[in-house]
């Protein structure tokens, strides 16, 4: 009776420490009028309006989208393409966790974060788009699964993939905080969550290409293959990390005072490893694409606009930026591998873009572009993942472990103790950071 | 390594997906007495009386009567599930009715999530309002694009024929088909429909091309058109092939449980295999 006193007294007194934590660290931290404040601020106040207008009067009121255009750029961007650089969350956990490549360990973090945060985002920006979100829940709970669906693969795989995701992350809460033990079981899962993610990744990347197989005879054949799924998961890879050496780049300059000492010194080592499997898989890639063109004899195509338009995607956006990796890699010219990473990722949205809105359907007279205000809301998104990055990114261990974390990991190597203490129980502490 | 891994793992993917026939999914068949309508076009005289009857049926405003015209196409709607479109062709002005097609397998019905788009056993493909969330994947599915989303509505639904589901349950005919005053539509059985379309040719050779539309198109649908003209001067998609939609999406739904279990034994076993190199910092984020 006593113990169990003793123990609710603690974990009173606990959530009472860390509400009084919480409410302390959601305090902005930095000069809170700044160009990216301001402008941040417009885009979100005008972003809710426009979502306010869009709930309250129909998807029509402040999309383009029509009959023949089903789906716009919240899909064939947000959802599509944010995924895809969301990819290089489980490239990265693969490397390190599966392959125990140690060198990349520092950014498996940020990585995992802006990965997660992409999906709540990204895929959360999904909700915007349903025409009945209250429905949402039909196939996650109803008595209505549509399992020949894709779209109901993706919807699942979504919703695991953030929930697998949170788990790889979950540690670094813990430290925040302070929970110790938490941490201890959390990083116990980590493997799991990965094996897991991992899988999940591989099915809802191609997944997404698979949503458009059923779009044949409207998405013009150079896009068109069977091959689609395929090639969305391999183009996931090297996206993906394209947008771990961009953030990383931009990072060591946002949050220089947040990256250890550790993850500074490596940083160049690791955008170069990064980059030369970006060169790899690209080359793969457009291995693929051409073997996917010449087997479906598609020639003809090619003198005309949709044809330049596609050599422009493959070779501009593929091609080049492949050879340009390689050339960095070779001579460890840094500011190549950043602009070939740009380069990449403006391929990536192209081709998203392509496969669900430009090439879709491209023989209408009257064509989808999207209007001011679906650019707005999606720009209104970006900035929404943005600030919450900031806001983590700048409070919990991300980009370093916690001093504190980092002697016990020292303790840890030399005794082999996983706090096995009685005294443990009442060292729950809240991190000074 | 990692696409050599990738390329075994489709290896065994390719393998183990030889003896799955028997996974297939929701594949409906022929073999159900699915009901349709045969629409002979020469029969047509454009009076567009359907449209009325079908506005009246479901409950929906008036349509335009006298906008079938050479040249204007007229697309189904929200507001309009049928719609009679004038063309221009080799035998002179042809009227066709265009509605949504109820296909034997169709794509809006297998790209739903939730089976809001639903193939009846009777035939009808209806569209169940407490399922649907939206998401408007049937309507990029649907060779023909017949599901139609109210944009301008915060609670908006997909319209569509639903050849008078309701009706049918009431032992009624479709709409259209009672109305028709040149009985140009028959409302039936597919299969003795077919019958029906194939005597008709065999009877007056001369009268028709000898193709009966929605027969084999996109795996066979409810509706079967006969025309005196070439179909692609009716403004019918010709390209659609005959292969039923649901199955573009199959080997990659096939490939979907062998990579959910192949894949993390793989991974387990790939973690497990470099283990000794680096025996510390297990699981350290």
């Amino acid at each position: 009776m006593n113990a169990g006193n003793g123990s609710l007294t603690l974990l009173t007194q606990e959530s009472k420490r860390f509400i009084k934590f919480f409410l302390s660290e959601l305090k902005p931290k930095g000069k809170l009028i700044t160009p990216f404040n301001i402008i941040a601020t417009f885009i979100l106040v005008l972003g809710t309006i426009l979502i306010i207008i869009r709930f309250a009067k129909g998807l029509g009121s402040v999309t383009n989208l029509s009959q023949e255009y089903p789906w716009g750029i919240w899909i064939g961007f947000d959802v599509i393409t944010g995924v895809a650089f969301a990819g290089g969350a489980y490239v990265i956990t693969f490397m390190v966790y599966i392959l125990r490549m140690e060198k990349y360990h520092p950014i498996v973090r940020i990585t995992v974060l802006n990965g997660f945060l992409a999906y709540v985002f990204y895929a959360g920006a999904l909700l915007l788009d349903l025409g009945r979100p209250w429905n949402v829940i039909n196939p996650i709970i109803g008595n209505s699964f549509g399992v020949s669906s894709v779209m109901f693969l993706v919807a699942w795989h979504f919703m695991l993939y953030m929930i697998a995701e949170f788990i790889e992350f979950s540690p670094a809460v813990a430290e925040w905080i302070g929970w110790k033990r938490v941490r201890a079981f959390l990083t116990s899962l980590t493997l799991g969550a990965v094996i897991f993610g991992i899988t999940l990744s591989t099915l809802h990347q191609s997944g997404l290409g698979a949503l458009f197989l059923m779009a044949k005879n409207k998405i013009h054949p150079l896009w068109y293959s069977e091959f689609i799924p395929i090639l969305f998961f391999v183009s996931s890879i090297f996206a993906g990390l394209s947008m771990v050496i961009l953030e990383g780049s931009i990072s060591q300059k946002v949050f220089r005072h947040r990256i250890s000492a550790k993850l500074h010194s490596s940083h160049n080592d690791i955008v170069l490893g990064l980059a030369k499997i970006c060169a790899g898989t690209m080359y793969v890639y457009f291995f693929l694409k051409l073997l996917v063109f010449i087997h479906g004899e598609h020639w003809l195509y090619l003198n005309s606009p949709m044809g330049y338009w596609f050599l422009i995607e493959v070779i501009g956006f593929v091609l080049i930026p492949c050879r340009l990796y390689t050339q960095a890699v070779r001579y460890k010219n840094f500011s190549a591998v950043k602009i070939a990473s740009i380069l990449t990722l403006i391929g990536i949205i192209l081709n998203r873009l392509n496969v669900s809105v430009i090439a879709f359907k491209w023989y209408e007279t009257v064509r989808y572009v999207p209007s001011w205000m679906e650019i707005a809301i999606t720009l209104a998104v970006i900035f929404a993942e943005l600030l919450v990055l900031r806001w983590i990114v700048n409070r919990m261990p991300i980009l370093s472990h916690s001093a504190e974390i980092e002697n016990e990991i020292k303790n840890m190597k030399h005794e082999k103790i996983f706090f096995k203490q009685p005294e443990e129980l009442e060292e729950w502490k809240i991190s000074s950071m | 390594m990692e696409r050599r891994d990738f390329l075994r793992t489709l290896g065994m993917m390719g393998a183990a997906t030889l003896p799955c026939k028997n996974l297939r999914a929701e594949a409906q068949s022929d073999e159900k007495e699915f009901h349709g309508i045969l629409v002979d076009t020469t029969r047509c005289v454009g009076c567009q009386s359907c449209e009325e009857a079908c506005a009246e049926a479901n409950g929906l405003p008036e349509p335009n009567i006298d906008d079938a015209e050479p040249g204007v196409e007229v697309k189904t709607s929200t507001d309009q599930f049928s719609s009679i479109n004038c063309y221009e062709t080799d035998v002179g002005e042809v009227y066709v009715k265009k509605q949504c097609m109820h296909c034997n397998q169709p794509a809006c019905a297998a790209a739903c999530l939730t089976k809001a788009m639903f193939k009846t056993k009777e035939g009808p493909v209806i569209w169940r309002e407490d399922k649907c969330m939206g998401c408007r994947y049937c309507m990029l599915s649907c060779p023909f694009d017949m599901p139609k989303f109210e944009y301008d509505s915060p609670i908006p639904k997909i319209q569509k024929c639903t050849m008078c589901w309701e009706r049918l349950q009431e032992g009624e005919q479709p709409a259209c088909v009672e109305t028709c005053p040149e009985e140009a539509l028959t409302f039936g059985k597919r299969r003795e429909l077919l019958d029906e379309a194939k005597l008709r040719i065999y009877n007056d050779p001369d009268d028709y091309v000898h193709h009966i539309y929605g027969e084999h198109e996109a795996g066979g649908t409810g509706y079967l058109y006969l025309s005196a003209a070439p179909f692609e001067q009716l403004g019918f998609r010709t390209d659609l092939g005959t292969t039923a939609y649901p199955e573009f999406t199959k080997d990659f739904l096939y490939a979907v449980p062998i990579i959910l279990t192949l894949w993390p034994t793989f991974l387990l076993a790939l973690n497990k295999a470099i283990k000794k190199e680096s025996e510390e910092s297990e699981g350290e984020l």
